[in-house]
């Protein structure tokens, strides 16, 4: 359905996109996951035809943006990151004047009837939008998008700036419009991407970082399964004689949290349940065992450190295993 | 285009801008209809050829939104994303200024019905002095809409719009600064003397206020026809382009 090749794009100096390349199967819920700037904006603006390529293709539903741009363009509902609204007219007024803009074929009066219920806007549809709150602008945004039933929605985060409430309906809104539609959304927010989409592609200073499903990479980024321990005590005598106990790999010093006491990042053989051994070790030399507990990466933080690093060593740490985000671990937990 | 052309054209009345506008252009046209029919001429002609200058200075309100407004507000992304041709997009904003303009001369229509009810003077020199008036309007918001296009800030583009209106209206008054060299021998000599008196001409003769002079003169020139229409076509063209450059850069 959306087809992107070796797509750049150059601010003056500044590469903003550098060669991206990814396929949209009809009917997929895609999540585009990364910091402000990354350039998902950028991105989503060239599918929609808003800015033109540096370099690169891009087809929807075989149509090229820049030869075709009628075709592609009918067959995309696009809801920017500022929703684009005139705050002079009304809500049904706007929706009409998008239907005609996008010369819609459908009878006019139901089809906006039904998208002003779909996206819970009926009650306001006769108000100025320059007098709506940012939650219902951005659902009348949404709406403008929805307009013509196109097939591909392409939502650049939809969800800011809404309470709680709001961002569930709209994810629900999501859930179920995805069932019949190709959509791709993007996000900064991790667990936004994984409630809706299946397949995620982390995008990092115009490069794709990562391109699978949610789960996969979820598996991939929180492998490792450390340990973090509170100690009383000496940090070199404890160190060794953690260090002694039967199947673990590494055992590394956070140094001293608390008064009277260190923190240390244990990593135990895969699979081995160490934690009576720790117990019985730290007893065994007299010393008080103040805290252990699972050191498992939230997602979010992972995703923070991917992000934060160099793109070349985000993409290996995705390949490699443990040895690595061990080093994310120490940094992050100090946060 | 007519979806653009219907917001566009609704948004004049629902913003005080066209109320302003027209208030503005009626209250002159009703000043001049006064002067000129109270000191006995019964040629509406001249009272609409006097709305020159009026337009000029009115005209950057009318445009100064057309373009810019949309790029502050990001709603250009919802027109430049919608299966729709750029110049259509441009169109329709232009007709939507040029129809509010053109409703600032319908009183006309009324004081030539006076004129008629009361004299018998032909109707062809308001005809032709309403089509010139209309010509003249325009290749102003042609002007004023590529202006608007260049910048986010209405004020900005109603402030150089202005300035630009007001030397392509005077144009032909900077003649009086320049000295053509004359009885030069040698050839580059002729040469320049050609092209600072051709100049001249051209500045005399292109501007706006000598052109919708000839207006209200009773002998049709199409070329005075043919010089309005091209700055509109000119300047249509190049919003166009400006809109589509915006994509690129």
């Amino acid at each position: 359905m959306i087809n992107v090749a070796g797509l750049s794009k150059r601010y003056g100096t500044h590469l903003a996109v550098k060669d991206v390349n990814f396929n949209i199967e009809k009917g997929e819920v895609v999540g585009f996951l990364g910091p402000n700037g990354a350039g998902k904006s950028t991105i989503m603006n060239i599918l929609t035809g808003y800015l033109s390529t540096t370099q690169g293709e891009v087809t929807i539903d075989g149509f090229n943006i820049v030869d075709y741009p009628e075709e592609a363009k009918r067959r995309i509902g696009y809801l920017p990151e500022i929703p684009p609204l005139y705050p002079d007219m009304k809500v049904r007024e706007y929706l009409d004047f998008i239907y005609d803009l996008k010369k819609v074929k459908f009878p006019k009066k139901p089809h906006i009837d039904e998208i002003l219920k779909l996206v819970k806007i009926d009650n306001v549809q006769n108000r100025l939008i320059k007098n709506l709150s940012k939650g219902y602008r951005q659902r009348v945004g949404f709406a403008g998008a929805l307009i013509g039933n196109p097939d591909v929605l392409i939502l650049d985060e939809p969800t800011v700036g809404l309470d709680p409430k709001q961002i569930i309906e709209i994810r629900n809104l999501i859930g179920r419009l995805g069932k019949n539609h190709t959509i791709i959304l993007s996000s900064h927010i991790l667990s936004e991407i994984q409630a809706v989409c299946k397949r995620v592609i982390i995008i990092n200073r115009g490069e794709i970082i990562a391109d699978d499903n949610s789960e996969n990479l979820a598996q991939k980024l929180s492998d490792d399964s450390t340990l973090l321990a509170r100690i009383t005590g000496n940090e070199t005598d404890m160190l060794s004689a953690l260090k002694s106990i039967k199947n673990i790999k590494s055992v590394s010093s956070l140094g001293q949290m608390e008064i009277g006491s260190f923190d240390y990042i244990i990593e135990p053989e895969d699979g081995v349940d160490v934690r009576a051994d720790i117990f019985d070790r730290v007893v065994s030399r007299g010393k008080k065992l103040l805290t252990l507990k699972d050191n498992k990466l939230s997602l979010e933080q992972i995703f923070l450190r991917l992000t934060e690093v160099e793109n070349d060593k985000a993409k290996q740490l995705l390949k490699s295993d443990n040895g690595e985000i061990t080093v994310v671990i120490e940094e992050s937990e100090e946060e | 285009m007519s979806a653009i052309f219907k917001r566009e054209f609704k948004s004049y009345f629902t913003t005080p801008v066209g109320y302003i506008v027209l208030a503005a252009f009626y209250f002159f046209l009703g000043l001049y209809f006064y002067m000129i029919f109270s000191s006995g001429s019964p040629q509406i002609g001249n009272v609409i050829i006097a709305m020159t200058t009026v337009t000029v200075f009115i005209m950057p309100i009318l445009t100064m939104r057309l373009m810019s407004d949309d790029r502050r507000q990001k709603v250009d992304q919802v027109l430049l994303t919608a299966p729709v041709k750029i110049w259509s997009i441009v169109l329709g904003k232009f007709f939507a200024a040029f129809s509010v303009y053109a409703l600032a001369f319908a009183p006309t229509v009324f004081f030539e019905i006076i004129i008629l009810s009361k004299v018998t003077v032909s109707v062809l020199p308001y005809l032709y002095a309403l089509l010139g008036i209309l010509l003249l309007g325009g290749a102003l918001i042609a002007m004023g809409m590529f202006i608007s296009s260049l910048t986010e800030s209405p004020a900005i583009s109603a402030i150089l719009s202005l300035i630009i209106n007001v030397l392509v209206l005077y144009m032909s008054s900077f003649t009086s600064m320049i000295t053509v060299p004359e009885g030069s021998t040698t050839f580059f000599g002729k040469i320049w003397e050609k092209i600072v008196s051709g100049f001249m001409l051209f500045l005399e003769k292109a501007a706006f206020i000598s052109v919708s002079e000839s207006f209200s003169e009773t002998i049709f020139s199409v070329m005075d026809i043919i010089y309005f229409l091209s700055i509109i076509a000119i300047f249509v063209f190049l919003s166009v382009r400006s809109l589509e450059k915006r994509r690129w850069s």
